[in-house]
């Protein structure tokens, strides 16, 4: 009955039209001002407005998907989605298990955010479970307390768990500067990754290239300078 | 949803809380206790069904068959439940694209590829230029047939107990009315064993209500993902700044949760002193005596 049922299932899904290929892109959405989900529930931020450009110039079709972080990797490995943009910088790690396009957003700065000018960042730091920062944190010789989403890693510190987040600085500064002085930036910026890239599976070489280009053509015609300024303000860096 | 909700940021007090709470995001946040409901709705039975066969094949006198229900509840009870959702399904998943590959592909190259799993475009479920609904609705469907393997596995460990609960009497005396063995099983041995296995199926159920959040596990968006991501501090990129409430939300599903147990409770019992009715057991004499 079961197989009936899935077989009837199978039929009726693989019956549903058949238009031009779907490229689907996969992101966090928790990660603002790069990637979240809006008051519309709606895919919304510096990434979506990027993704969907370098659709229309690729000319794709494209779709957006959501996937816990954790899980982002092997869920393109997968197929459950063909594009990873959710603001995952480029390393040599990554790389050896997927391919990234050419960066769409410069290599920025991270940073610790915490309490009090003073806190100790070789204590308890937080960071988001498998990001550079993470990495960073637990070679820095910090005890590393990892989370799995980034509104977790702040609410750490806010409620004292860990004596600082290290994380894009990018992703802090306008926590920072809405937490009325609460939050500071501590310590100085380290420079990590080489910049957000998209991520594809290795075989897709095909759309690489295409979206490669299209990330060239909105670098060239400084379109994207436009966007980087739009989410992240004036002072963030630029291509 | 509302007009004067066109400025979200403008707008204070009362108005405010009523603009927030019918956002976008709150509605989806309400439906997905309509798809909670509905998962349990589907995968109490589909977990009792699986139970049941497994009982009954662990209970079968051909060996194999019963080597076959034995083992699926000693397998699927000894793997802990995270990994079942995490790989079990990524396995069905690909397992399903693989044989649909093997019908309607042309290229029948090893899917396995390394660490990516690769068929045509063809024989991806659902398709990928298939609607949004599709995918949520493939997800779904994953989700309450994992729960039910997993759920089923513990219900057929309750039932196979339960059946052998009932009294040895009962059954022979209906082989001495000269009732075949499926006459026996369908008559006394099922309508009989429901009483002894109700506490440990209530059991299950309740931590079925509870296991819920692994939904999301699954790519389902559930009541919890919903309220940690509409709990979490928002910055002012989104409409509606605030703190973090994470905190207010988690209390909101805690009532939801102790109400939803709390019905669950008075239903199976009253489901229990309905099977007791007439039953040689403690309750059951209990009834008899409260009657008289």
């Amino acid at each position: 009955m079961k197989r009936l049922l899935l077989a009837t299932a199978l039929t009726a899904l693989s019956g549903a039209a058949f238009a031009q290929d779907v490229v689907r892109l996969g992101t966090e959405g928790a990660y603002p001002p790069f990637n979240f989900i809006n008051d519309a529930g709606e895919v919304a931020g510096f990434e979506r407005e990027v993704g969907d450009e370098l659709c229309k110039r690729a000319s794709l079709t494209c779709e957006w998907v959501t996937n816990e972080w954790d899980s982002i990797i092997p869920n393109l490995q997968s197929g459950n989605y063909d594009v990873i943009i959710a603001g995952m910088s480029i390393t040599d790690e990554r790389d050896e298990v997927i391919d990234f396009t050419q960066n769409y957003f410069p290599p920025a700065a991270s940073a610790y955010v915490a309490l009090a000018a003073d806190a100790d960042l070789k204590g308890i730091v937080a960071a988001q479970t498998s990001t550079i920062q993470a990495g960073y944190v637990a070679e820095s010789g910090a005890t590393l307390l990892e989370f799995a989403t980034p509104d977790e890693t702040i609410a750490a510190v806010r409620n004292g768990e860990a004596v600082a987040v290290f994380a894009d600085k990018d992703f802090l500064a306008p926590i920072v500067a809405e937490s009325n002085g609460e939050l500071m930036f501590v310590g100085e910026p380290v420079q990590l990754g080489g910049g957000v890239g998209l991520g594809l599976r290795e075989s897709d070489a095909e759309l690489k290239e295409k979206l490669n280009a299209a990330i060239q053509s909105m670098k060239d015609d400084g379109s994207l300078n436009a966007l980087i300024e739009k989410h992240f303000g004036p002072e963030a860096a630029k291509f | 949803m509302f007009d004067a909700c066109a400025d979200p940021k403008s707008i204070e007090g009362l108005t405010w809380a009523a603009c927030y709470l019918t956002s976008g995001k709150h509605i989806d946040f309400y439906w997905s206790f309509v798809t909670v409901l509905l998962l349990l709705a589907l995968t109490a039975p589909a977990a009792l069904a699986m139970g049941f066969a497994g009982a009954t094949a662990a209970r079968s006198r051909f060996l194999p068959i019963s080597i076959l229900g034995k083992g699926y509840a000693a397998i699927v009870r000894g793997v802990p439940d995270i990994i079942f959702f995490l790989f079990f399904v990524i396995a069905l998943d690909q397992g399903i694209e693989y044989l649909k590959s093997l019908a309607v592909c042309e290229d029948h190259a090893w899917p396995w590829q390394g660490l990516e799993f690769r068929v045509c475009p063809e024989a991806k479920v659902p398709l990928g230029k298939s609607s949004a609904f599709w995918h949520q609705a493939y997800g779904f469907g994953l989700a309450v047939f994992t729960f039910a393997i997993v759920f089923g596995a513990f219900a057929a460990n309750v039932l196979y107990g339960a059946m052998n609960a009932v009294p040895r009497a009962q059954l022979e005396t209906a082989e001495a009315y000269g009732m075949s063995h499926g006459q026996v099983f369908r008559r006394i041995l099922v309508p009989q064993m429901w009483v002894y296995a109700l506490p440990g199926l209530s059991n299950l159920w309740m931590i079925l209500i509870k296991a819920t959040p692994l939904l999301f596990l699954l790519g389902v968006k559930d009541i919890v993902y919903w309220a940690r991501e509409l709990g979490g501090s928002k910055t002012q990129a989104y409409e509606y700044p605030h703190p973090d409430w994470r905190l207010w939300y988690f209390l909101g599903l805690l009532v939801f949760y102790l109400i939803f147990t709390k019905v669950s409770e008075i239903v199976l019992a009253r489901l229990s002193a309905r099977l007791s009715h007439g039953q040689a057991t403690a309750a059951g004499e209990a009834q008899r005596k409260a009657a008289a």
